[in-house]
């Protein structure tokens, strides 16, 4: 079903075409189709710069305008990225008389989280879950509340590796409810809580974004779904040393994304604390080597926190 | 600001009516009285979308002002809130354009001025929807065919209960079915701010009989009006106890 709302939603706009904008006149010549999802279709698309953009376009010109509302008020929270930023707004007509709504923002050119797990290893999932919860601050301080945070809705870009949201079409006031959510990273279908926007709807989703990756095929809810989850978490090996957080965060015992942050931050420490006792016991070199190449992750994250 | 009150049906069916009165007449009635009325259709799994049946649905949803949605059981839940709040938007952009109209005369709607400025309007629209009162009354079709699909549509009640909690503004929710032996609906839950008994009413809704679909919208309306009628009678009592 989710597909023929999508299908019903979606605008073809053939390769070359281009859009020229009703109010502005910017122009805009479209390369691809790279995304489509229930107000509209997403486009790359070439700017008279050769900028490349994408460009969400949908009939639903009221439906736009919201989340054209959420991504300006991201866009002024300075210094922090927060979602893409914007370039654009306008309506085109075209030819055939009919009359759309678009917007336009910046590329972000990255790949799946699972995609980047699978290639550079597990040592990456504390980086990702600290980045977001660093991104889920700054946005929890500006008031809102990012909603429908999912894997389809991230992006990992390269150099600087980082993960960006990439689509706010859930990004809700915070207090109000949450205007748009996936069964499986909402705590209201699972019964753990309701679907108020406050920081820690956010959190729950963000585990969940976590053991997306571990099942992509997900789960579903049954009369214990508490003790699903955390048995979940439980069972994955990568996931260990994080266990004790992303557990008390899918019972909402954080919050604050940064109490989540110190907490996580601490258990990392502790554990890296505990790794360098070991190896200094050991004295093997060898041992030593591999240990710190696998511990970059951390060391990265540690280096980000002061710059 | 006053803050006034939307009020929906919200009609959820598996296919045609087919006994008393047309339900695109009932709906448009319930338009003109202020209710805008909303429809989800329920597909069997080996239905498609075009089946037949699903265009009156359509136009229920039309002549009703609101908005219609064919959906598979697994998806009702979510269907069940974007319908309604696509739907409160929907009626609160209608006033909008009124009153757009009201002051640049012609036709002038919201998608004609520029973006800029619709973005303003449209957090104001964003607010009165957070903020408004609602009334749902959710009229639900336990004809035979229904059978299987009611334990979804109470779960997807309940979730909508949930969904719409955590708005700022205040809700009232009634539960209907139709057919009720003789008469063309039944309550199920009566107006109430949240739905948390009905786990134990909906097991009890027998199936069966035909779909009267246009005289259930009908008097679905009114029980919009009894309701304002029972409260305007307590309110006579309180006076008169305090008096």
């Amino acid at each position: 079903m989710q597909k023929n709302i999508e299908e019903k939603a979606s605008i073809p706009i053939k390769h070359g075409t281009i859009i020229v904008g009703k109010w502005n006149k910017n122009q805009y010549t479209i390369i691809r189709k790279i995304g489509s999802g229930m107000i509209g279709t997403v486009y790359l698309c070439r700017m008279h710069n050769n900028r490349l953009v994408a460009l969400k376009i949908s009939k639903q010109a009221m439906s736009l305008t919201t989340e054209v509302n959420v991504l300006k008020s991201l866009n002024k929270v300075q210094d922090n990225r927060l979602g893409p930023f914007l370039i654009d707004v306008d309506d085109w007509e075209r030819q055939t008389g009919k009359s759309y709504s678009f917007y336009v923002m910046e590329y972000i050119n990255g790949i799946r989280m699972e995609t980047f797990i699978r290639r550079n290893g597990a040592e990456w999932i504390g980086v990702f879950i600290i980045q977001m919860l660093e991104q889920l601050e700054g946005l929890h301080q500006s008031g809102w509340v990012f909603g429908d945070l999912k894997n389809d809705n991230l992006l990992i870009t390269e150099s600087p590796t980082k993960v960006r949201f990439i689509d706010v079409g859930g990004t809700t006031k915070m207090g109000r409810s949450i205007k748009e959510y996936s069964e499986f990273y909402d705590r209201a279908y699972w019964h753990l809580g309701t679907r108020e926007a406050e920081p820690s709807y956010d959190l729950f989703a963000l585990v969940m974004v976590i053991l997306a990756i571990y099942y992509p095929r997900h789960f579903k809810r049954s009369n214990h779904s508490k003790q699903l989850i955390l048995k979940r978490i439980a069972v994955v090996r990568d996931l260990q040393l994080y266990e004790h957080c992303l557990q008390k965060a899918i019972l909402g015992q954080y919050k604050l994304a940064s109490e989540m942050k110190a907490d996580l931050l601490q258990t990392m420490w502790k554990r890296h604390k505990k790794e360098n006792k070991k190896r200094a016991a050991k004295g093997n070199y060898v041992i030593q080597a591999v240990i710190i190449s696998s511990l970059s992750g951390v060391y990265y994250l540690v280096s980000s926190l002061f710059f | 600001m006053n803050k006034g009150t939307l009020r929906q049906i919200l009609l959820i069916t598996d296919g045609c009516s087919n006994s008393g009165e047309n339900p695109v007449e009932s709906a448009k009635v319930a338009f003109e009285n202020g209710i805008t009325v909303n429809v989800i259709g329920i597909l069997d799994d080996y239905e498609s979308e075009t089946a037949s049946g699903f265009e009156e649905i359509e136009q229920i949803a039309k002549a009703g002002g609101g908005i219609n949605q064919v959906v598979y059981k697994e998806d009702l839940s979510q269907t069940v809130q974007a319908v309604t709040r696509q739907a409160m938007t929907q009626t609160l952009q209608g006033f909008v354009n009124k009153e757009l109209t009201n002051i640049f005369g012609s036709s002038q709607t919201l998608e004609e001025i520029e973006p800029e400025k619709r973005g303003e309007v449209m957090e104001i629209v964003e607010d009165l929807g957070e903020t408004c009162h609602l009334e749902v009354l959710i009229l639900v079709d336990t004809s035979a065919s229904m059978n299987d699909k009611l334990l979804t549509v109470k779960e997807a009640l309940i979730d909508l209960s949930i969904n719409l909690h955590a708005r700022v503004g205040e809700n009232n929710f009634a539960i209907f079915q139709f057919p009720k032996r003789k008469d063309p609906i039944g309550l199920v839950h009566n107006w109430a701010k949240e739905l948390d008994s009905i786990s134990v009413i909906f097991p009890k809704l027998v199936s069966g009989g035909v779909t009267p679909t246009g005289p259930a919208i009908r008097e679905a309306m009114y029980q919009f009006g009894k309701k304002e009628m029972r409260r305007s009678m307590y309110r006579a009592e309180e006076y008169r106890r305090e008096g």
